[in-house]
């Protein structure tokens, strides 16, 4: 564990975890019968959501493979959730074979799994932490041995911030990451927004709340100023399609479907 | 095989399923992917020999790109039925054509079934041993803790106890254990309730009873407790309540730490604070506290009294006997005084060889007579202290008020006071407070505490008086006499505070400073009026006279003005030269060979001592007024006749004479027909500034005539 503190992290899965409900909407089986059941709730309230979920995963590609173009070849992505198709790690050692990452997830599950899969991958490794225990992130010895804290960073909170809520302060918990990020590192950031389907959010976010993991969504003035200390990379504050997509024929004819911003800031 | 046909249709198939799978490909990754699927499929259905599995290939890589969509399978098989039998190239002769399509699909659909099964139940395999070993995990940091804090109880230097809502006491680490002298199982067989002491506050049970309801979470206290050997300990007692995740109080946990020794040590310097170390009674802080809280009281018929003590002669004893001698003598009287009083007196050491006692509410002062008698004769025994026997005597003054009327300072000044009355009455005796006889004293006291720091501000002033020379009516000398303007009480003259300056030793700082002033005055006469100055007349008290500095200082002030030693007198009285002490006479011997003028003032009002005058170095004999009042007439002729006497015998051993008190005419031409060389008196001018010295050498006022001054 690693918050050698003094009680451990109860490991609870009598109760569905956005890691492993986010794994049900990209179609994984790394789930429990709450997670599928609460994902098939979700589903129903809100038919596109596998679909959002695909296009956040796809954002999260493309950022990475962007970040490597920068000569980023080191990465923290908070939040990491469940390994599955496409991750970080893949992606960025494909195009940068020595590139390291560290995920973290609060997680205990998600973390144990992700460890499991990355076992034998000596420049990819988890941190079981919480994103607001900033020093201890850094601090970790698993983050120390593969993160060079005088190079720039890649820092990814994908579908991350949106369950912190105001009063926890999520602009300054950026800052405290923002103070470890050598200049010249990137800030990766998607979110839901109620923009775009303010019909659907109300009910999305009570599922949410019942279920433990309470969702803010934000807007786009509010992403933008999560960014605050960081220049944003063009397009800016976008929907998710909407971020330097592969292709003209990947951006669906209706982007705001796709209710979340996804956003890359660099630390000049 | 055509291959734009297969680029047509692996765009359609794009088109297709895009978005009913999560793959990690854009879209036209997705359609060289399934562009390659194509191929296979096609080459499958045109083969020479049908093998149906190449169906089931691409049913397996499309589940392992995750494509898990049951739309995805959907939009798949249902492409592939329409698109297969149109191909631009035919399938080989006497295919059937229908039936490969069918096993194709059929074969596609149960390879993407199985490998999605598979994928399925490694995914779930994975993600429930995942779940294990979080819980493993979990469990060991669990153990990790709970070794941990087993440590920490088991090392604690702090004492920890446990116990339910009941106060049964579940456990006790080692420390608690050694602190209370109980083992472990002996503190599991206790209750809270049993650990009461008897006195403690009854705010202690109040607030525990409050932790257990669940009304507070900790409290912290000083508590005391009896060990299991009866002995006593005191702890900084803390006890927490540990609540479920639902709030419910669960049990306690109490954290004490032994601070006996620090509450000893508290008590120790509380102790010392208040108490004499030599004799143990109370020490004078004590004593102001006491009284303090014996006025702080509403104004009532309370009544107080106090005796001070002090031993006659105990300088004595500490000198001749040794340091050792005298503290047991001290601490002898102290248990001696200690047996004479009771509750509601208290026996305080103020220092040295002072002793005070308070005795609260007393009924009058007889009651603090008896005491004041009954302490006398405690203390009459001789007191034994190594080999010597000791006779105690000692001084009382005993006061005796009702609250109202006084304060702590004053009562305890009256007390003092009174010893010293005591003390001036004879020793080993007591004396009772007089009201009256204190006002005086206390405003002596007052005045004489003062006056040296009225030297310095300038209070003091001096005043000349003429002496007149009898036979050519010519100023001769002036005698210079001090006065104090005092701000509250006015001018005051010698009378009312030389005695004091005496008594206080403040005379020799005073005396000197008269001396200078004279002295710089008679420097500006001189200046002014060259030999027509007059000589300036200055009082010595006895005491300077033993001041060994005293010729050096004339001197000095004699230097300091240019004087000639000659034109200045010292007046001093006849009291000045008793005594065996030969230090007066050598000093007044030397001053005399330097040329000063000796006079002896008040002759005739003390003891007279013809004889001496003749071993005496004299130049002046200066008459007590009591002779010119004998010369008032009518006219006595004994007077007259003992006065020229007394003129003929001063002249027969060379000094002059000075007549005091000359009021009258008449006493003038008495004085000058026995032979008498000077006069001083209201007839020759009172006492004044020096300016009005100043007309008289200006010749401005006659002499002679008192009108004029």
């Amino acid at each position: 564990m690693e918050r050698s503190s003094w009680a451990s992290d109860d490991v609870d899965i009598e109760h569905a975890s956005p890691a492993r409900v986010y794994d049900y909407y990209l179609g994984g089986s790394h789930n429990f019968a709450v997670d599928r059941q609460m994902a098939r709730q979700a589903i129903e309230l809100w038919p596109e959501l596998p679909l959002i979920m695909q296009a956040n995963r796809a954002f999260l590609r493309r950022s990475v493979r962007y970040l490597v173009s920068q000569g980023i070849t080191q990465f923290l992505d908070i939040g990491s959730g469940i390994p599955t198709e496409g991750n970080v790690h893949e992606v960025a050692q494909t195009a940068a074979p020595e590139a390291r990452v560290v995920y973290v997830d609060v997680d205990p599950v998600a973390a144990a799994h992700s460890r499991a899969i990355l076992a034998g991958n000596q420049y990819a490794d988890v941190v079981q932490a919480d994103l607001r225990d900033v020093t201890a992130i850094f601090d970790n010895p698993r983050a120390r041995r593969l993160l060079d804290p005088t190079q720039p960073i890649g820092v990814l909170m994908v579908a991350m911030l949106h369950f912190v809520p105001d009063e926890a302060g999520p602009a300054s918990i950026v800052g405290q990451y923002r103070k470890m990020m050598p200049l010249g590192s990137h800030l990766v950031l998607s979110h839901a927004t109620h923009e775009g389907r303010p019909d659907q959010a109300g009910s999305h976010t009570d599922l949410y709340r019942r279920a433990g993991a309470p969702l803010t969504m934000r807007s786009r003035l509010q992403v933008e100023t999560l960014f605050d200390g960081f220049d944003l990379v063009a397009p800016g504050v976008v929907f998710l399609p909407l971020w330097r997509p592969d292709s003209p024929a990947d951006v669906d004819d209706h982007p705001e479907r796709f209710t979340g911003f996804a956003a890359v800031g660099r630390r000049g | 095989m055509n291959h734009a046909d297969c680029e047509v249709f692996a765009q359609r198939w794009t088109e297709a399923i895009v978005g009913t799978s999560y793959v990690a490909m854009g879209r036209h990754m997705l359609a060289r992917h399934l562009l390659e699927l194509t191929h296979q499929l096609v080459e499958g259905f045109l083969a020479a020999e049908f093998d149906p599995s190449v169906g089931r290939d691409v049913g397996v890589a499309m589940v392992e790109k995750h494509f898990t969509g049951t739309e995805t399978l959907k939009e798949t098989l249902a492409l592939i039925a329409e698109w297969l039998p149109g191909l631009s190239t035919p399938a080989p002769p006497g295919a059937d054509v229908a039936g490969r399509v069918a096993q194709l699909v059929g074969s596609l659909a149960a390879g993407y079934a199985s490998a999605l099964r598979e994928r399925s139940l490694d995914e779930q395999d994975a993600i429930y041993r995942a779940g294990l070993r979080a819980r493993r995990q979990a469990e060991q940091a669990l153990a990790a803790s709970e070794a941990k804090f087993r440590a920490m109880f088991t090392e604690a230097k702090l004492g920890i106890g446990i116990g339910d809502l009941e106060g049964n006491i579940t456990d006790a680490n080692p420390a608690l254990q050694e602190m209370f002298g109980y083992t472990r199982e002996e503190f599991t067989r206790l209750n809270v309730s049993s650990m009461v002491h008897p006195e403690d506050a009854a705010s202690v049970w109040e607030v525990y009873g409050e932790l257990i309801r669940g009304e507070r979470d900790h409290f912290r206290m000083e508590k005391r407790f009896n060990r299991r050997d009866g002995g006593e300990i005191w702890t900084d007692l803390t006890v927490s309540l540990v609540r479920d995740e639902g709030g419910a109080p669960t049990y306690q946990v109490a954290l004490l730490e032994d601070v006996s020794e620090r509450r000893r040590l508290q008590a120790k310097l509380q102790y010392q604070a208040y108490h004499d170390p030599l004799t143990a009674l109370a020490n004078r802080q004590m004593v102001t506290e006491r009284l303090d809280q014996v006025f702080a009281g509403p104004v009532s018929q309370r009544r107080v009294g106090l005796c001070f003590l002090d031993l006659d002669g105990f300088k004595v004893v500490n000198d001749s006997l040794g340091h050792d001698v005298g503290d047991q003598l001290l601490k002898t009287v102290a248990s001696r005084l200690t047996r004479c009083c009771g509750p509601g007196q208290l026996v305080a050491r103020m220092g040295g060889d002072e002793f005070l006692i308070i005795v609260e509410d007393t009924g009058g002062e007889a009651d603090m007579a008896v005491l004041a008698d009954r302490i006398l004769s405690a203390l009459a025994a001789p007191v034994r202290v190594g080999g010597h026997a000791l006779t105690v005597r000692t001084s009382i003054g005993v006061v005796e008020r009702p609250v109202a009327d006084t304060n702590p300072a004053d009562l305890i000044q009256a007390a003092d006071i009174t010893m010293y009355q005591a003390k001036a009455g004879g020793k080993g005796r007591y004396a009772m407070f007089d009201q009256h006889r204190n006002a005086s004293e206390v405003a002596d006291f007052t005045l004489s505490a003062t006056m040296v720091a009225a030297v310095a501000r300038g209070e003091f002033y001096v005043v000349y008086q003429p002496l007149v020379d009898l036979g050519q009516g010519t100023l001769r000398a002036v005698e210079a006499l001090v006065r104090w303007r005092h701000p509250t009480l006015g001018v005051l003259g010698p009378e009312r505070f030389i005695r004091l300056a005496e008594e206080s030793g403040s005379i020799v700082q005073l005396g000197h400073w008269v001396l200078a002033r004279a002295c710089e005055q008679a420097k500006a006469w001189r200046d002014a009026f060259g030999d027509a100055a007059p000589l300036v007349s200055v009082n010595l008290a006895p005491r300077q006279l033993h001041e060994p500095s005293l010729v050096a200082d004339v001197t000095q002030v004699l230097a300091d003005n240019g004087l000639d030693p000659s034109r200045l007198q010292l007046e001093l009285t006849e009291q000045s030269l008793l005594g065996d002490d030969a230090g007066p006479l050598t000093m007044l011997t030397k001053l005399y060979g330097m040329g000063v003028r000796i006079a002896l003032d008040d002759f005739g009002d003390g003891y007279w001592n013809l004889p001496d005058l003749r071993r005496l170095p004299l130049r002046e004999l200066k008459l007590a007024g009591s002779f010119a009042a004998g010369l008032q007439s009518p006219c006595n002729g004994v007077d007259q006749r003992i006065v020229r006497a007394l003129v003929d015998l001063a002249h027969a051993l060379d000094l002059t004479v000075t007549a005091e008190g000359v009021e009258t005419l008449a006493q003038c031409e008495r004085f000058q027909a026995a032979g008498c060389d000077t006069g001083q008196g209201a007839w020759f001018g009172l006492p004044g500034a020096a300016e009005q010295i100043d007309a008289l050498l200006r010749g401005a006022h006659p002499l002679c005539h008192r009108e004029a001054l």
